[in-house]
């Protein structure tokens, strides 16, 4: 029985695993015909990918990128586990960013309590712009998707109206960037020097904490218990005892405070000010990261490194002549394929148990009754 | 049933029509055969007039114009079914309805129409007309295979029956010279076990006492539909309180209400002299209510989580499965594995997820999950529904087993022998309300039958001229 048991979980790993590294396969399928339809090497390109991503100050680059979508992807991997779609990671880490970056401005406190009141005041931010949605999906039945998508405009078009001189920006010297007073120096989250491959932003750590979190509350706790059974079945979460919409608007305001924390390895470790160049989309990224790691904060990572790695390398694809589009190419064909081999694994491996279990059971119940006929 | 109509493929055997040997794969293939099927939760949109019913998804055959308007008039006036076309559905009551659904097979075409308990939401009256409709179809030369657990209608309308119990025949009679209680018999069979409780072990100590419950639901048009009205009862500690009913008679709701899951409109429910009446579901089960629910696919379990994840469900804040906020993910699966041994839950693990155990064995989970935090009130609907014979027997045995001990339990069922063997006082619910009330000891289930459709109310007495 023991035995049936292990050969299940090790099935069960290794179809966790081939949905991804189907998607990735047919991802590199697809672009191969992509470039060669350019008419260009496609060989060539792959192992330029290759060599250059793998260099030193790519690396660092990368995991700086991927420290950001990390973040990104465990924001959006918590309303999935909840079966909620929070489109809207995008607007609440833009707005929270920007409060945050003018908080910062106006701060003269000590550096290590400014970093602790802008880290707080983004994570409020993002809270706030999410549990909007929240508080109208669980008051009104307002869907989650369309509510958050129309609060990322609003978010965009209060950040457009307060990113002005005179209101909270200022001109700077060079006459063509507004932005946000910047940070003072002190405010400044630490960074480690790496030598000539750049410095890696010590944000990387808080990522870290923040997976390390995910996994423990959502695995090891009452409360991710409830979580996730709201997640498989409200109707069961219902009757077990939980407050399916007390749980919505929790799970809402915490997605949207690790939200909060997407736009913080930028500000604090590179930019310091929020400018009108100030990254946007992560929030939608980090959709197709959660996808990709399914929701698990070692997939996640993962995601958010290939993530990381192939808008390093198709960068540089761009300067030795190929077509720069070839990134979207990659990540769109990775996200579709991502998603029905998923949902096709899913399906056969619970179909596959069905059977297993029904089998060995038929097994057992067979045994006693011929050993009965025998005597 | 499902075989005969093409929604399920048989492993073995044959299905002949008109002495050709036919193999369904699909409804459509039943259908093409001249084989229809009044299901037996209607499958009609209310928003579309009788007509757009009967011709949606079959349009082909006489177009969606005149043709099929007189096609209707045609087979209405035929069968004498009655059938207005241009009425919006909404406005039609339930057995006007299952008119619709009648025409709507024969408008196909079928020659054998199949009925899945056809007059389980029909009152008396409303029967008897349903059996005149198809005496009428009998007459045109059609088949008509109905499928009833109610004995009597069976007799006053069959040619021939054939009793199945647990998924195989077990006998073919012919209605002349059958009694109602040789077809019980061989429906019930007399060596299988029947929940018979011994001795009372009813006390005096109120444990559950509910109070004038009222529950009320205000529809899109303004209309409140009462859906629980004065309900009034109390369980003593190791007591069984049985509720018969047809079902959506308010069963469902009275649990829930019960449960916490629904907010009452008016009344009070107290769990051993505490008012539990606005307490959340969660506190409740803390308090010692076990739940065993009625469907419990959407409401026992995580289908797609491991058995020991759903060992957890429901009773998370308990141990042995928590301490204090945090999981004790080690000691859940080792009490797992008790429930497994101690339940007889036939499964190969306690990884494997709770879809791929068959229903028997998932309701023995559920059953040893809820006995296993020494629950005061146990609260099971259709608690051997879908479940084979030995997992009912065990289930049976376990909650007289609790009983014993003082387990005070409220039992819905549509299962009349369950109700009448397990329980220690008998209500009857109709429409929202107790509306009688019976001696288990002595009730037969043909009057407790004539109590669920509203015909007899008030205390229910055993008289020697019904039991016949």
């Amino acid at each position: 029985m023991k035995k049936l048991t292990q050969r299940i979980d090790k099935e069960r790993l290794l179809l966790g695993i081939a949905a991804p590294l189907l998607a990735i396969v047919a991802a590199i399928v697809v672009t191969t015909l992509v470039i060669l339809a350019t008419g260009k090497n496609p060989g060539a390109a792959f192992s330029d990918m290759l060599t250059y991503g793998t260099a030193s100050d790519s690396q660092v680059y990368i995991l700086n990128k991927a420290t950001t979508y990390y973040l990104a992807g465990v924001a959006v991997a918590i309303g999935f586990r909840m079966n909620l779609f929070n489109i809207g990671v995008d607007g609440q880490y833009r707005i929270a960013a920007f409060f945050a970056a003018v908080l910062g401005g106006a701060l003269t406190t000590p550096g290590w309590l400014s970093i602790i009141l802008i880290i707080l005041c983004a994570m409020a931010t993002g809270a706030v712009w999410a549990g909007i949605a929240g508080v109208l999906k669980v008051t009104r039945g307002v869907s989650e998707v369309i509510s958050t998508i129309m609060l990322n405009a609003i978010a965009t078009a209060i950040i457009a109206y307060l990113l002005q001189p005179g209101k909270l920006a200022e001109l700077q010297s060079g006459g063509t960037v507004v932005s946000t007073k910047p940070l003072a120096k002190d405010a400044y989250f630490f960074q480690i020097d790496t030598g000539a491959a750049g410095e890696l932003w010590g944000f990387i750590f808080i990522a870290v904490a923040v997976g390390v979190a995910y996994w423990f509350v959502l695995g090891r706790t009452r409360f991710g218990f409830d979580l996730r059974t709201v997640g498989q079945s409200e109707s069961a979460a219902a009757a077990s005892g939980v407050s399916v919409k007390k749980m919505i608007a929790t799970s809402m305001l915490i997605s949207g405070a690790i939200a909060g924390l997407i736009g913080m390895p930028t500000l604090l470790n590179d930019s310091h000010q929020f400018s009108n160049d100030f990254p946007t989309g992560i929030g939608f990224t980090g959709i197709a990261i959660a996808l990709l790691g399914r929701n698990n904060p070692i997939g996640i990572a993962l995601g958010a490194l290939l993530w990381g790695f192939l808008e390093r390398t198709t960068n540089h694809l761009e300067f030795q002549g190929y077509d720069k589009e070839i990134l979207g190419v990659i990540q769109g064909v990775i996200v579709l394929c991502v998603v029905i081999a998923y949902e096709v694994v899913r399906r056969y491996g619970l179909k596959r148990q069905q059977q297993r279990v029904g089998a060995e059971l038929a097994a057992q119940a067979a045994a006693p009754t011929q050993k009965q006929e025998v005597a | 049933m499902k075989i005969l109509y093409g929604m399920q493929q048989a492993d073995e055997g044959t299905i002949t029509v008109n002495g050709e040997t036919v193999v369904f794969h699909n409804p459509a293939d039943a259908i093409a055969r001249g084989i229809g099927m009044v299901h037996q939760h209607f499958m009609l949109a209310d928003n579309l007039t009788v007509l757009e019913n009967v011709v949606l998804g079959a349009e082909k055959l006489y177009g969606i114009g005149a043709k099929a308007r007189a096609k209707i008039k045609e087979i209405s006036d035929a069968y004498g079914l009655n059938v207005r076309p241009d009425v919006l559905l909404e406005e039609l009551g339930v057995a006007d309805r299952q008119r619709v659904e009648i025409l709507k097979v024969l408008y196909r075409g079928a020659k054998t129409l199949i009925l899945d308990e056809p007059t389980a939401v029909l009152v008396p009256q409303e029967v008897e007309a349903l059996f005149d409709n198809l005496r009428e179809l009998k007459a045109e030369g059609l088949t008509v295979i109905f499928i009833s657990h109610k004995l009597g209608e069976v007799l006053s309308v069959a040619d021939e029956i054939t009793v199945i119990r647990r998924g195989t025949t077990v006998g073919t009679v012919q209605p002349e010279g059958t009694t109602t209680k040789q077809l019980a018999e061989l429906m019930v069979g007399s060596e299988l076990p029947t929940p018979e409780t011994e001795e009372s072990t009813v006390t005096d100590l109120a444990l559950l006492e509910v109070d004038g419950l009222r529950l009320a639901q205000t529809d899109l048009d303004g209309v409140e539909r009462i859906i629980l009205d004065d309900i009034s009862f109390t369980i003593h500690k190791g007591e069984v309180l049985g509720i018969a009913g047809v079902e959506g008679n308010g069963q469902s709701e009275l649990v829930e209400a019960i449960m916490g899951i629904r907010a009452l409109n008016a009344g009070t429910i107290a769990l051993d002299g505490t008012d539990i009446s606005h307490v959340p579901t969660r506190h409740r089960r803390e308090a010692g209510v076990g739940y065993i629910p009625e469907d419990r696919h959407r409401h026992g379990l995580l289908l797609e989580a491991p058995l020991w994840e759903n060992r957890i469900l429901g009773h998370v804040t308990e141990r042995p499965n928590s301490r204090g906020q945090l999981l004790d993910i080690k000691a859940a699966r080792s009490d797992t594995e008790r429930i497994i041994e101690a339940y007889d839950v036939r499964t190969p693990g306690i990884d494997v997820t709770a879809a791929s155990l068959s229903g028997g064995n998932q309701q023995k989970l559920i059953v040893g999950r809820e006995m296993s935090h020494a629950p005061k009130l146990l609260i099971a609907a259709h608690p051997t529904r879908g479940v084979d014979v030995g997992a009912q027997a065990a289930i049976w045995d376990h909650i007289r087993e609790a009983r014993r001990e003082g387990l005070a339990v409220l039992l819905i069922s549509a299962d009349l022998d369950e109700l009448i063997g397990l329980s220690d006082t008998l209500r009857v619910m109709y429409r929202g309300r107790l509306v009688a009330d019976a001696d288990p000891a002595t009730i037969t289930p043909e009057e407790l039958g004539s109590a669920m459709t509203g015909a007899a109310t008030g205390h229910l007495e055993h008289t020697e001229d019904d039991a016949r």
